[in-house]
């Protein structure tokens, strides 16, 4: 060995960044191609650290730009090892040519995506703008509310996205400054607990088998193109959901911590839901206790799985809801949001008469505060009574001046 | 160790096996398999490759067929440098930790892109893995032109060539811009090697080649690649256009070693005149018009001055 086990206490004081460090020491990755990017550059910096400390024994390759980072993840996964970076907005709008080629190629790379806004303004606080940008690009999206989850998602993401029959990249994404700056109590994995779990890297197609040469990046065009990317939609649709919830069995049996493909609180009985994903789950589990004590049957539901979306749990999971607000952290320009969109899809196919409203909050790092929350769940339960949406079925939560609500 | 191929003749030397198969789509005539095949047989070592959008990429690597007969990527337009360094950063890795699955091979790894690939859109990456050092060799297969989408100028297109976006035209004599000096900014990068080749000059070109995977660190290649599309000759003329180029000086041969000492590596025994290699191409046809013609004359100046330029350095040795 070339390199230390570090010892950890069984509960760390950590914030998100230094979360997906810790788990991407404890995968023992064999190639870091990264480029550094607020908020996401500590997760960077750590990893250095634990390379400068001799903690870490794979490459750390510091390119001059993010799109150079994923070409480099890339290079490097074709050429057959484990390989991870990080980013965020700018960095990761930059990175989208190589996102698709990553996932066209069906190389399993980790991208730890600590969520921000997208200029212009500028603007470095948390917002889902660049996830969404992501939303399309054939990578699986894991999201994490917590350092605990981002910390545990690293290690879920590595076996997923390196199964063979799944061969495609994965992102963890968290939100910018809540949760990668914002330091909890995080249950780690000994070091070799957790590298047990991911296990060792199994090879295929990888360009380093010198007897067997392989050639990758092929051009096709109407003969072939729409079959390579019907695969890739169909192994999306088929093969991926199935191994996420094996995984998350496994880590469960490991670890205790059990996720779902879609977490849902409150929910048996609920007769209102909010559904969100990021931070705000958090804030709206809390508000939505409050509600309970006033009398409104209020639940939430986070997104787990952002891609491929999980819309058969959806429609299990909004199954006898009466008001449902889909929560948007990222401006539609000009379209309903993207979550309202996906769930209009799902109600409308189950047939279903919920209410549903869609709201867009929380842009460029603005709180989404429980007052808020309050205010929205009041609403879902207006709109229960009523039987259909009685407001606008697009409104801005929290900007400044005259309400803004649209549709 | 490193196994250095043996050369004896022409013939041995293009029907020695091949890793780079004659069943592609590039145009009959075009340099780029000539050089591809010069590089590959340069060498009995395992190859990692690369290749950017161009061409060559698409040209070799048509699913369900592949011209290649080792490892081969192309991910985009600008990023094939990053690609092999990504793959070399891999093997490092991998070397140790152990876990490679021929342990006793070395592979060479090399990137090959066209000019606009080089010279233009994939430039910053080119930069940042001769910065970083990797253990590589970048091969531009200059035709000094966007080939691929049917001949815009890239900032290898030479003053007075007609491009499609730098057309000649009633009032223009096309390109208006000298062609960008890479070889000096990649040796300006510490580059351990760089080199001017050229095809018809094969065992010039080999010996830069086998010098260049010689080396520890990233070296840079530009290998002139006549286009018979493109330059407007016909495809049977590929030699005799090279000859020309090499002969009357506009695409001279040297090399630069550590970025500091310059050789030059092909001296003429006849040097001939700029015109004769200009003429023999239809992208330069305008410039034979009475209105453009001094622009002739200004481009036998410029190689006069540049080669002087040249002789100097390596006179000084620096």
């Amino acid at each position: 060995m070339a390199f230390d086990k570090m010892e950890l206490r069984d509960i760390e004081v950590w914030d998100g960044n230094f979360a997906a460090a810790q788990a991407m020491r404890q995968a023992q990755i064999d190639v870091v191609a990264a480029y550094p990017i607020t908020p996401s550059t500590p997760i960077v910096e750590g990893y250095a650290k634990f390379l400068a400390d001799g903690y870490v024994e794979g490459e750390f390759v510091m390119v001059e730009s993010e799109h150079a980072a994923m070409s480099g993840c890339i290079g490097a996964a074709a050429a057959g090892g484990r390989v991870a970076t990080a980013t965020s907005s700018q960095g990761f709008a930059l990175m989208v040519e190589t996102l698709y080629q990553s996932s066209g190629m069906r190389l399993p790379i980790v991208l730890n995506v600590v969520n921000r806004a997208l200029a212009a303004p500028l603007n470095v606080n948390g917002d889902h703008s660049d996830m969404y940008l992501g939303r399309d690009s054939g990578w699986i999206q894991l999201d994490a509310y917590s350092p605990q989850e981002a910390y545990d998602l690293n290690f879920i993401a590595f076996r997923v996205s390196e199964d063979h029959d799944v061969r495609l990249p994965c992102m963890v994404h968290q939100d910018g400054f809540m949760t990668s700056h914002t330091a909890q109590g995080v249950k780690t994995l000994t070091d070799d607990v957790a590298y047990g779990f991911v296990g060792e890297y199994k090879p295929m197609n990888d360009m380093l088998d010198l007897d067997h040469p392989v050639t990758h990046g092929v051009q096709t065009e109407e003969d072939w193109h729409f079959e390579h990317k019907a695969r890739q939609h169909n192994d999306l649709m088929t093969k991926v959901m199935p191994k996420i919830q094996e995984v998350f069995d496994d880590f469960e049996k490991l670890s205790g911590r059990k996720y779902n493909i879609v977490e849902g609180y409150d929910m048996d009985d609920a007769d209102v839901a909010v559904v969100c994903m990021g931070t705000s789950v958090e804030t709206a589990r809390e508000v939505a206790g409050e509600m309970r004590e006033k009398g409104i049957k209020a639940g939430v539901i986070g997104i787990r799985v952002f891609r491929p979306f999980p819309f058969m749990e959806m429609a299990e999971a909004l199954k006898g809801i009466k008001a449902i607000a889909a929560l948007d952290r990222s401006s539609p320009n000009g379209a309903p949001g993207m979550l309202f969109n996906e769930l209009s899809g799902v109600l409308f196919s189950q047939k279903s008469d919920a209410a549903l409203s869609g709201y867009v909050y929380g842009l460029g790092g603005r709180d989404l505060t429980k007052a808020h929350l309050v205010d929205l769940y009041n609403e879902l339960q207006a709109n229960a009574d009523a039987g259909k949406v009685l407001t606008p079925l697009q409104q801005f939560i929290g900007v400044r001046g005259p309400k803004l609500s649209f549709l | 160790m490193s196994e250095i191929k043996k050369i004896k003749n022409l013939k041995e030397f293009s029907t020695s096996a091949d890793r780079f198969e004659g069943a592609n789509l590039l145009c009959p005539g075009c340099a780029h398999s000539i050089i591809v095949r010069e590089v590959l047989n340069a060498t009995n070592d395992d190859l990692i490759l690369s290749a950017a959008t161009g061409c060559l990429e698409v040209c070799t690597a048509v699913y369900p067929y592949t011209s290649w007969d080792a490892s081969w990527i192309h991910i985009g337009f600008e990023n094939g440098s990053t690609a092999v360094a990504g793959a070399e950063a891999m093997y490092n890795a991998l070397k140790k930790k152990g876990r490679l699955k021929q342990p006793d091979r070395e592979p060479k790894f090399v990137s090959f892109a066209g000019d606009g690939a080089s010279y233009d859109i994939g430039f910053q990456w080119i930069s940042g893995c001769f910065e970083r050092g990797h253990n590589m060799m970048h091969v531009v297969l200059d035709n000094e032109v966007y080939a691929n989408t049917g001949g815009q100028r890239s900032s290898s297109t030479p003053i007075g060539s007609s491009a499609t976006t730098s057309p000649a035209g009633r009032v223009s004599y096309g390109e208006k811009k000298n062609k960008k000096d890479m070889l000096s900014i990649m040796a300006a990068h510490g580059a351990p090697y760089v080199a001017q080749v050229a095809p018809n000059k094969w065992k010039n070109m080999v010996k830069a080649i086998q010098q260049g995977f010689a080396v520890e660190g990233p070296v840079f290649i530009n290998a002139m690649s006549a286009c018979t599309t493109e330059w407007k000759f016909a495809p049977e003329d590929t030699i005799d256009i090279s000859d020309m180029a090499t002969d009357s000086l506009v695409f001279p041969l040297y090399e630069i070693i550590d970025g500091k000492k310059l050789n030059i590596t092909y001296r003429p025994k006849n040097v001939i005149p700029v015109e004769e290699y200009l003429a023999a191409q239809g992208r330069f046809k305008h410039l034979f018009k009475d209105q453009f013609k001094y622009l002739i004359k200004e481009w036998q100046e410029r190689i006069d001055s540049n080669w002087d330029y040249l002789q100097r350095r390596e006179e000084a040795g620096v």
